[in-house]
């Protein structure tokens, strides 16, 4: 269960860093340059950060309690496969879906 | 007139937002389902997405708060998701950099993804329009997107209720981040920053209070930098020769 004050300093925290972020510039920095390695390492933020989240719940899925089991992998893939080659998230989404509905369907 | 002018340039921001529609209700209706999934109220999942307003981020800070990692850690992880958000900011500066303060404000609060997406790419074939066009298309777009994102948030919670949990529901948040991560994979580098991500949260899953996944970010993101350093200095060498 999450607790709740832990929630709302999340919720908070977060809102008020994600706004400085947007805000970091248009309101504070101007027009002024930022060293270029400080932007070529903000480019690769989210593909980075993403992945990183994502491996260890493909792998090793809290559904199972952590065991590693083939339908949600194989479902991973295609998600992921559909994304990168059509570039349409909610097409991959619903593929994804599908494929494991109807793989815990048949075979849960 | 100026006014009318801002206002063809709104009208057009709206018609350009109007297409995300097809992302953003189904992300956040089940984002507003996961919400309710962990426990969260109604209220609590609307302010989610009211206070934060960055779907992708939202998740993640989900996922870390049900494996009830510690508030740093979600906090880090969840902002370097976000980090990218920096970047718009940057980029629109130029564009919109001149407004008053407060406008200045209210354009950051709706610099999501798709806002982003849209300005950047109209700034570039309008280039001779005023700040306060700019302003005024930077609203249209948001208009579609972000009161839906949270109507989309307050739907999800309410039917997430009556939804049967159980059948793989817990893989729902990572079907949702593999979708996104596809079409984010536009160059090499961006291939790369994600392999050693995935390698390095892998291997370092072992490490407590969820640390892999910073560890493995900061190697993805070193990983990605580094390769387009090298990939640009090549292409440099081989315009010389």
């Amino acid at each position: 269960m999450i607790d709740t004050g832990t929630l709302w300093i999340v919720i908070v925290g977060l809102g008020l860093g994600s706004f400085g972020m947007r805000f970091l510039f248009l309101g504070l920095v101007g027009d002024r340059e930022m060293p270029p390695w400080v932007l070529r390492h903000l480019r690769y933020t989210a593909v980075a950060v993403l992945p990183a989240l994502i491996a260890p719940l493909v792998i090793w899925p809290r559904g199972t309690g952590g065991e590693f089991e083939p339908v949600r992998f194989v479902a991973a893939l295609v998600t992921f496969a559909v994304g990168y080659w059509s570039k349409n998230v909610p097409a991959a989404m619903l593929t994804g879906a599908a494929v494991l509905g109807l793989g815990l369907g048949f075979l849960g | 007139m100026a006014g009318s002018d801002v206002m063809s340039s709104y009208r057009r921001g709206v018609k350009d937002g109007l297409p995300f529609l097809l992302v953003i209700v189904p992300f956040g209706m089940l984002f507003g389902v996961l919400a309710t999934e962990a426990g969260l109220s109604v209220f609590e999942a609307l302010s989610f997405s009211v206070v934060v307003i960055a779907g992708a981020s939202q998740f993640a800070a989900l996922q870390l708060l049900q494996d009830q990692a510690p508030v740093l850690i979600i906090l880090a992880s969840a902002l370097a998701i976000n980090l990218r958000m920096a970047m718009y900011s940057a980029a629109m500066t130029p564009y919109i950099g001149k407004l008053p303060f407060w406008k200045r404000a209210v354009a950051a609060y709706f610099l999501v993804d798709q806002v982003y997406a849209c300005a950047a790419l109209d700034y570039e074939r309008h280039p001779a329009e005023s700040a306060a066009q700019r302003f005024g298309y930077f609203l249209g777009v948001a208009t579609p997107i972000c009161p839906v994102w949270y109507l989309a948030t307050i739907l999800g919670a309410l039917v997430g209720g009556a939804i049967s949990t159980g059948y793989g529901l817990d893989f729902a948040l990572p079907i949702a981040f593999l979708a996104m991560i596809g079409p984010m994979l536009r160059t090499p580098a961006h291939v790369v920053a994600a392999l050693a991500a995935v390698t390095g949260s892998l291997v370092f899953a072992w490490l407590p209070f969820n640390l892999g996944l910073i560890v493995g970010g900061i190697i993805g993101m070193v990983a990605g930098a580094e390769t387009e350093r090298r990939l640009e200095a090549r292409s440099a060498e081989g315009t010389r020769t």
